[in-house]
């Protein structure tokens, strides 16, 4: 009886010990820090291996606990490249000196507002922060011209966003560069006041205007267009403020080559390549985030880039930075 | 006589050092993240600090978390009490459908399970496009409640029903024949006799309701995981989150104190002569159909919505090229979850052999370990094993056995409790018998007690195996470049609102942990 009980077992055993071996046997091969989505990312590594014959194989996680992951390591990381879903999490690994200088052919072929002033990373592809509405519960001309409206009485309770949210807090800080801290912190209390749901991330937002649960969100531009991908039906629009208003930011993903890497020619034919047409247009096409160069056919869905650019508001990616200052005053009106 | 307590005396204590040597190697397994943490946290600047930690709002985060805690507690006897009863000790058509049903719920991610939920209510939600008329969405402290209760309500199950199978019938036949009805015998001589199994899974319930974050911001309601998982999320560094996992860790240890005092001098082994015989199963009779309608309505709830929800997601525009990576992850997850899980299984005996068998303040302390392990967030657990590992043993950083070392340790906790409810049935008469019949120490423990743990490690193992196919943060950090599990797609697709392609994954994780599970259960019954 107690042998039979055993044979479990015994099956188990060998077949658990072969996948241990598979596992841990593994050729030298070009490693990558994703903060991105395997779902958006793998179609275009595949890609590059396909062409180059390089093998690439990506750690995939989320960008915070990536950065967090690279600050450990240190010199000892096995990452050649840190591919970051925004720029907090580029500058705090650049602060510590860990990633290394990109060449100037890599990093002139994107606009200016698209790389790190001192060079040591490079967007990918960009997105905006837009206003998603109801179309049935909100007419057109009643939309809010400018994300400083949305603390008026006629939106209370009406409002869905994403306080822990990075691409939030992006905004939040690009807001106070613009306007001050004290109007930024006016405007955060104003919406508390004002009844504003808040939501993990951007996903429920769209789900809750579809729901009926609020009638306006703020996310970022791509989610809801994968809804649509699915259901061209799906009760929920988005559109941008007016121009230069804060609440249209333009924000980027990106990557940084790591001083520890060991294959780094590899690690920036890797780079290279994302910023080539093809790869360009996949982002624009498949993922639909805004490509960060010329020549790329445009998304039916989108603006195109020249017009996006119009629209957002006037500010240097590189002044990101102060990521400390905008948890300090979210904490402060009690928001997070 | 003299010589009698002498011997045991002695066989006691050389046991004792025997299964010492797994727990001290866990001890110092768990000092690694806890020395880390320690470091951090006083590398803080006392301003901040205050700012960040000791500020009011936390306090009030706190409440929410007791609140939703005792919520999910109360909810969750309601759920796993008599579902754990009647799939144990009673003649039920489809006993064994029913029992894998129950323990499905632990497949679904937390995130998932509150995803499919939403998904019922609204505008254009599953009940109004079935229905025609929308119901309200959950959110808030009933929304949180009701998804956490559903998808811990198998840590309560499955250990009842291992202690339930293992009762000795003949106090049940003593109360009968002293005059007790049926259900004073239930709530006066086989609830009390459930302890140790209420206790285990109500200490997991709790350490899993404090670490949640996926269901609660989805629901939201604000906890004091939300303090946690935002500081996590901003800093780079993690100095205040160090704070605020270290008071987390505090009230661990006030919980685990709690459980100490109440599990105090429980001793359920038999204390006659003789073996226990199978249990004898109660003829529900007329009582079928509402047992069949409880189970149902159970079963319904918490796993026939949030799978129907998962597979509504395939028809949201699916592309078939989200299916070429599925074999891939799924052996992904299976190498870790399935030797995490026999390993957990194996561990805990010598953590509930020395809690059960020697009681004292030290090996109650040391049994405990398990439990303070897994209430450190797993993130600083990875980071610390990352800092510990790359300046030891660089070349083991990023493989396999890692993530499994990992997972182990992380969830050994789930596995103490089902083994320990074993233990507590065995009597320590049969070891003594076995060695007085000329057996050696260990082979008299394998002899004796091994067969009767045995229902117990295979309960662990399915717990075990259960939440490490779900497991993300731990597998993020540690697993090695290009390694894949279903659990990472299902979280990577879900992430960027693809549901479709979430969906086959999702699906997968179910159904792997379902034959798994049902695996499982025809051997528990067997024995």
């Amino acid at each position: 009886m107690f042998n039979n009980r055993l044979r479990l077992f015994n099956y188990v055993l060998p077949i658990l010990l072969l996948f241990t071996a598979i596992g841990t046997v593994h050729a030298e091969t070009l490693t990558i820090y994703s903060g991105r989505s395997k779902s958006l990312v793998e179609p275009i590594i595949k890609q590059f291996e396909k062409e180059t014959g390089i093998q690439v194989k990506v750690s995939y996680a989320n960008t915070t606990q990536l950065a967090a992951t690279l600050l450990t390591e240190g010199d000892k990381s096995p990452a050649a490249l840190f591919w970051a879903q925004d720029a907090g999490a580029l500058g705090a690994v650049s602060k510590k000196a860990m990633f290394e200088k990109l060449p100037e052919s890599i990093l002139t072929k994107v606009p200016s507002d698209f790389r790190d002033a001192d060079g040591f990373w490079v967007a990918t592809s960009g997105r905006a922060r837009v206003l998603a509405y109801s179309p049935e519960r909100v007419k057109m001309e009643e939309l809010p011209k400018s994300v400083f409206d949305l603390t008026q009485p006629v939106w209370k309770n009406r409002v869905g966003w994403a306080p822990t949210n990075a691409s939030f807090q992006a905004f939040v800080t690009s807001l106070r560069m613009q306007v001050g801290e004290e109007k930024a912190e006016e405007w955060l209390r104003g919406m508390k006041a004002n009844g504003a749901k808040k939501y993990a991330k951007n996903t429920p937002i769209i789900e809750a205007l579809a729901a009926g649960e609020i009638d306006l969100g703020l996310p970022n531009h791509y989610y809801l267009l994968r809804f649509k991908k699915g259901n061209s039906n799906f009760p929920a629009a988005q559109t941008f403020f007016q121009a230069d208003d804060p609440g249209n930011l333009v924000n980027v993903a990106g990557i940084g080559l790591l001083k520890s890497s060991k294959n780094k020619e590899s690690a920036l034919k890797l780079v290279e390549f994302l910023l080539s047409a093809k790869a360009q247009q996949y982002f624009t096409s498949d993922v639909f985030e805004y490509p960060v160069i010329d020549g790329v056919i445009p998304n039916a869905n989108l603006l195109p880039l020249s017009e996006l650019l119009q629209l957002a508001p006037t500010f240097n990616l590189n002044e990101m930075d102060d990521l400390d200052g905008t948890v300090n005053l979210l904490r402060r009106v009690e928001i997070l | 006589m003299n010589a009698h307590v002498k011997n045991t005396h002695r066989y006691f204590s050389m046991s004792a050092v025997v299964a010492g040597i797994p727990i001290v190697m866990v001890g110092i397994g768990g000092l690694i993240p806890l020395v880390y943490l320690l470091t951090k946290a006083f590398s803080a600047e006392g301003s901040a600090l205050v700012d960040i930690v000791f500020r009011w709002r936390n306090a009030r985060l706190f409440l929410n978390t007791l609140l939703l805690t005792v919520g999910v507690l109360v909810l969750d006897l309601l759920i796993a009490t008599p579902a754990a009863w009647l799939t144990s000790r009673v003649n039920l058509k489809g006993r064994r459908l029913f029992t894998v049903l129950c323990a499905l719920p632990l497949a679904i991610p937390g995130y998932v399970m509150a995803y499919a939920l939403l998904a019922l209510g609204g505008n254009t939600g599953i009940v109004a496009q079935l229905f025609g008329t929308s119901i309200p969405r959950l959110s808030g402290y009933w929304g949180a409640l009701l998804a956490l209760s559903a998808y811990t309500s198998p840590y309560l199950f499955l250990n009842l029903r291992t202690a339930l199978l293992g009762l000795d019938p003949s106090l049940e036949e003593s109360a009968r024949s002293l005059g007790y009805k049926s259900h004073q015998t239930f709530f006066l001589v086989i609830l009390p006799q459930l302890r140790p199994a209420f206790y285990a899974s109500g200490l997991l319930i709790s350490l899993h309701v404090l670490g949640d974050f996926g269901v609660v911001s989805l629901m939201r309601y604000e906890t004091f995981s939300y303090a946690l998982y935002t500081e996590y999320m901003l800093s780079f560094e993690h100095v205040y989150a160090a704070w605020l996992a270290l008071m987390l860790l505090a009230f661990t240890a006030c919980l685990l104190y709690l459980e100490a005092k109440l599990l105090n001098r429980v001793a359920l082994h038999r204390a006659g002569r003789g073996t226990s015989r199978q249990l004898s199963q109660i003829q529900l009779g007329t009582w079928h159909t509402p047992a069949h309608l409880y189970l149902s309505l159970v079963a319904f709830v918490t796993v026939v919505v949030p799978a129907g929800a998962i597979f509504l997601w395939i028809f949201r525009g699916f592309d078939p090229k989200a299916l070429q990576g599925l074999l891939n992850a799924l052996i992904g997850s299976l190498s870790v979850a399935i030797p995490a899980g026999i390993l957990c299984a194996l561990l805990a005996v010598p953590f509930a052999y020395i809690g059960v068998r020697h009681p004292s303040r030290i090996s109650n302390a040391l049994e405990r370990v398990g439990y303070v392990v897994y209430a450190i967030p797993p993130l600083a657990f990875a980071l610390s094993l990352i800092f510990f590992l790359l300046h030891t043993a660089s070349f083991i950083y990023k493989t396999l056995p890692v993530l499994i070392y990992a997972c182990t340790l992380h969830f050994l906790a789930e596995a103490i409790g089902p083994v320990r409810s074993s233990l507590y049935q065995a009597s320590p008469n049969l070891e003594e018998a076995a060695r007085s019949l000329g057996y050696p120490r260990i082979q008299a423990f394998f002899r004796t007690l091994f067969p009767i743990l045995m229902r117990g490690m295979l309960t662990a193992t399915a717990l075990v195996f259960l939440a490490t196919m779900k497991e993300l943060p731990l597998t993020f950090l540690l697993s090695p470049a290009g390694y894949e599990t279903l659990a990472l797609n299902v979280w990577s697709y879900t992430t960027e609102a693809m549901f479709a392609e979430a969906a086959p994954y999702a699906l997968a994780i179910l159904l792997f942990s379902g034959v798994f599970v049902s695996v499982l259960i025809r051997q528990e019954e067997e024995i």
